[in-house]
């Protein structure tokens, strides 16, 4: 195993603010995976770059393939693969132009094209789409073509930038087994990830927070620092949620999360093992040890969840309509003859949380804007409180708050600006106005931010704010479209503590996700694939579903993949 | 095959496909043009036909009668005509008349005896352009009036100068075959700066950039790639303008055609090269068209002498138009279309384009960045 890169006392710094990567030694090692582990924003985008010299160090070296990237930048292309973000793909060439543009580049030519060409459209499974643009493939077959361009060299090192990016986990597990395989040949990997359930498919991590490494190692070694430290409070049924929030102002829970029924708790460093009463609810806990995974020993790295709870000053919602709050009755959706959601039915009860999960391309984005009322059901109805949001739209539509996934929020005004503007959308003026935005402002602890932009303000503050914009008008129904996607633990810890307390107070939420995390704060979820509702039931009915020999103890994600694959096969037999 | 030619050759068919997929670029250099050759061929003229001027004969004598009928029968005028000149104060004055000519009740008695103040010209100040032009016109048409009427030019007193004007290589004065020549000047401009750095933009918006970064392509190689395709498109589009002026808009081509191409070919290279430069620095597709808007696109249109003459504005304008590329390639151009192969035009402009070309592409070249930071 020998050095692919070695970096030395590594600072990158941008015209203004702090560092983007502040002092990092660290070696890349050949035939494994090095993760680089952390939240947007962390730096792992610049390390890589400066890995592949397309950008110098302002301080200290980064040698690659034993190049020195600052002094001699040319040789290192020619041995590395480097896959960016966006995949690098021409969307306008086909799949076949694509990989011969960049085999012309990569000098591979002859026969060797021949047999390389061959080689990865079989690894790739692409073969069948050579003539489809690169534009029309799926995010997970984007990826695999962005994999392969990378690869046509055969590098030395590849260079994977948030490869799993908008890649539902069924791509994600198979571009893992591709990755393996290439490891097997001798190839080095560094593989940037903001999900942390990653990390532990990792040789070794690089785990970065804000331009500073918090850890690096083998990712193994840094969960089994929490061993005896992780517990799963199980039992707590409906008060469950006010059960995690006042297990967290105990000092000794450094962590809590919510999981499906579950709480998971996470002890501080020496402390005992939590009590039942530590929840103090009603209905009898029983706590049980648990392994600790990658996240927890993350968190726990970064000094624990905020022990603040927001938004526990909002109002209570107190109405209590007989109509659920939420109710899908086969909502369908026709474009042409292809059919993006097929008679999609839930009922969504006051105080609940409810997900709609599915890989991309499902239909859950189709589903999500029907219930919003921003698309025209073909047949069914969507409801919200009762009203019909096709024919009642704006009566509908003030009784619900929507958060889109990137915060709508205008950057160039300040955050009292946003507010304002935002409970003047919603019709609110006068004293209702100040009293609407004086309310939000307390309950989300904005007051210190009030005068700056909202462009400039940090990513949780500004989640902040896109919550508030977003129940200005109290409604008792809250939309939110992958909410904390790429958003750092501690910022996602927060936000769904928000959540959970709105919920107490009778709010009812749904979420669209593609993240599991996110899945396992829902009470119920619905697993659309194919346009259709294959499943819907609680995190654990799901879990239980799937579990076999094979999988004795499956999580979200397996219920997940087994439920999509079990589908699939009944497709398959039914054709 | 060496290595870099293979990647060379690999770019230019990837930017020519993509050229050739993309709807906006086909906007650009096909559409684009037509709109603007039609702009300038039919829709914007500096020529005055059918002027609408009312005719005032206070006493009807069979000479005014004539004067009447010769006025109408020009295409230059729309006579309308009263005996009376407040019948049209109030359509002067409202814009549906762009001029009054009176012919006053004494105006046959005046004509016999050879008076020169026969006839009175009212024009509207307020469109000082059209005004003037009323009042031109209508001195040629009482002249030639006269004339047919064997009166003479109005005795020129023994030894006076007499000035006759003629115009050469535009006999008619018609504005289009200076507007056709000078429009290509724009496309080829649009075509070179803006569709250029659209398409570098992009590569970087749609993260190919970093992607081809990472790759042994260098900058001239990536330079090259880009340039080839473009050209390629800006020379076709010439071609089309160039057989437009002919066929539609009967402009004729006096100088070769072997000139204008190597001309216009001279002036597409510094438009490519700042289009180039301006993608050095823009990295969004919308900065792109702003920034080539305003220093390729709007100074070619206003500093070039096509529209406005750049010898009346003011010294630091003057100055200025001397760095725009237009300001040497209009002019030449329009020498090549309606006078011919003039080398003492045509050379100076051809070395000074040369000299932008070059400086430009060197300047990119050095400025293109192989890294992102």
């Amino acid at each position: 195993m020998t050095a692919l890169v070695e970096i030395d006392g590594l600072v990158k710094r941008f015209d203004s603010g702090p560092a983007a990567i502040d002092g990092l030694t660290t070696t890349i090692k050949s035939n494994q995976v090095t993760g680089l582990v952390g939240p947007d924003g962390a730096g792992k985008t610049t390390l890589i770059r400066l890995m592949a010299a397309l950008m110098t160090p302002s301080e200290g070296v980064v040698k690659t393939c034993g190049f020195d990237t600052r002094e001699n930048p040319e040789p290192i292309r020619d041995v590395i693969g480097y896959m960016p973000q966006k995949f690098g793909l021409y969307e306008d060439l086909t799949v076949m132009e694509n990989l011969t543009l960049y085999a012309d580049l990569r000098g591979v030519v002859g026969q060797q094209r021949k047999d390389t060409f061959e080689r990865l459209l079989a690894f790739t499974d692409l073969a069948r789409f050579t003539n489809r643009l690169a534009g029309a493939l799926s995010g997970g077959m984007k990826q695999k073509l962005g994999l392969a361009c990378a690869m046509l060299r055969s590098p030395k090192l590849l260079l994977l930038d948030e490869p799993s990016v908008g890649v539902d986990p069924i791509s994600r597990r198979e571009l893992w087994r591709m990755v393996y395989t290439l490891i097997s040949e001798g190839v080095g990997v560094v593989w940037s990830t903001a999900y942390l359930d990653e990390a532990e498919n990792c040789a070794e991590v690089v785990v970065m927070n804000a331009g500073r490494v918090l850890y690096q190692g083998d990712p193994k070694a840094m969960t089994a620092t929490m061993k005896g430290r992780v517990f799963f409070a199980r039992g707590a049924g409906a008060e469950r949620r006010e059960g995690l929030s006042r297990a967290l102002q105990n000092p000794n829970i450094v962590d809590g999360v919510m999981q499906g029924q579950s709480i998971r708790l996470v002890t501080a460093k020496g402390a005992p093992a939590p009590t039942p009463d530590i929840l103090g609810v009603a209905a009898p806990v029983e706590i049980v040890a648990t392994a600790p995974r990658f996240e927890d020993a993350f968190v726990a790295l970064l000094g624990g969840a905020s022990k603040r709870t927001l938004a526990a000053r909002a109002r209570k919602i107190l109405d209590e309509k007989a109509a659920p709050p939420v109710e899908a009755r086969g909502l369908t959706r026709r474009f042409g003859d292809f059919t993006a959601a097929d008679h999609i039915t839930f009922r969504i009860e006051r105080g609940e949380i409810f997900g709609l999960l599915g890989p991309n391309g499902a239909g859950k984005s189709t589903t999500f804007k029907m219930m919003c009322g921003l698309l025209r059901p073909s047949e069914g109805a969507a409801l919200v409180d009762g009203l019909d949001l096709a024919k009642a739209p704006s009566a509908a539509r003030a009784r619900l708050g929507y958060m889109a996934q990137k915060f709508s929020l205008y950057g160039d005004l300040s955050v009292r600006q946003n507010l304002e503007f935002f409970a003047g959308a919603y019709g609110l003026s006068g004293a209702r106005r100040r009293d609407a935005v004086a309310r939000v402002v307390d309950a989300f602890d904005l007051a210190p931010h009030l005068d700056a932009n909202a462009g400039g303000l940090p990513l949780g503050f500004k989640q902040r704010l896109a919550l508030s914009a977003a129940i200005m008008h109290e409604p008792p129904v809250l939309f939110l479209d992958e909410p904390t996607s790429g958003v750092d633990p501690l910022t996602r810890r927060e936000f769904w503590a928000t959540i959970n307390a709105m919920v107490g107070r009778g709010v009812t939420v749904m979420v669209t996700t593609h993240f599991m995390d996110e899945a396992e704060y829902c009470d119920r979820v619905a697993l659309i694939y194919r346009g259709k509702a294959i499943a819907t039931g609680a995190p654990e009915e799901l879990q239980t579903r799937v579990r076999s020999d094979a999988l004795p103890n499956p999580t979200l994600e397996d219920a997940f993949i087994a439920l999509v694959e079990e589908n699939d096969r009944q497709r398959g037999a039914a054709a | 095959m060496n290595a870099r030619w293979r990647r060379i050759r690999a770019l230019i068919i990837k930017e020519t496909r993509q050229v050739s997929r993309d709807p906006s670029s086909f906007v650009v250099a096909f559409v684009l043009p037509a709109l603007l050759l039609f702009l300038f061929g039919f829709g914007i003229s500096f020529d005055a036909t059918r002027l609408k001027v009312g005719l005032v004969i206070e006493e009807p004598t069979p000479a005014a009668r004539e004067f009447l009928v010769a006025l109408s029968n020009t295409p230059y005028f729309d006579v309308k005509e009263s005996s009376d000149r407040r019948a049209f104060v109030d359509d002067l004055a409202a814009g549906k008349l762009n001029g009054v000519i009176v012919l006053s009740g004494d105006f046959s008695a005046r004509l016999s005896r050879g008076d020169t103040a026969a006839i009175q010209v009212i024009s509207d100040g307020s469109d000082p352009n059209t005004a003037a032009l009323v009042t031109g016109y209508m001195q040629g048409a009482w002249a030639s009036w006269r004339e047919q009427r064997g009166l003479g030019a109005e005795a020129s007193p023994p030894g006076q100068i007499d000035i006759k004007s003629r115009f050469w290589f535009n006999p008619e004065l018609q504005s289009r075959r200076f507007l056709v020549p000078g429009s290509i000047s724009l496309i080829q401009m649009m075509i070179g700066s803006m569709l250029t750095a659209l398409v570098v933009s992009r590569e970087w918006e749609r993260g190919t950039m970093e992607a081809l970064l990472a790759t042994p392509v260098g900058v001239v190689e990536f330079i090259i790639g880009k340039l080839v395709p473009n050209f390629v498109l800006g020379m076709i589009a010439m071609g089309v303008c160039v057989a437009a002026s002919l066929f539609v808009f009967d402009i004729p081509l006096r100088g070769s055609f072997l000139v204008l191409t190597a001309f216009t070919a001279l002036f597409l290279m510094v438009a490519l090269s700042i289009g180039l430069l301006i993608s050095t620095v823009a990295r969004t597709q919308f900065i792109a068209s702003q920034i080539a808007m305003l220093v390729a696109f709007l100074p070619g249109l206003y500093f070039s002498g096509f529209l406005f003459e750049v010898a009346s504005m003011p010294a630091p304008l003057r100055a200025f138009a001397r760095i725009v590329p237009a300001y040497y390639y209009v002019p030449g151009l329009q020498t090549i279309f309606l006078a011919g192969d003039i080398w003492a035009v045509i050379l100076p402009g051809s070395l000074v384009l040369l000299a932008m070309a070059t400086a430009l592409f060197t300047l990119t070249a050095r400025k293109t960045r192989q890294r992102l930071d």
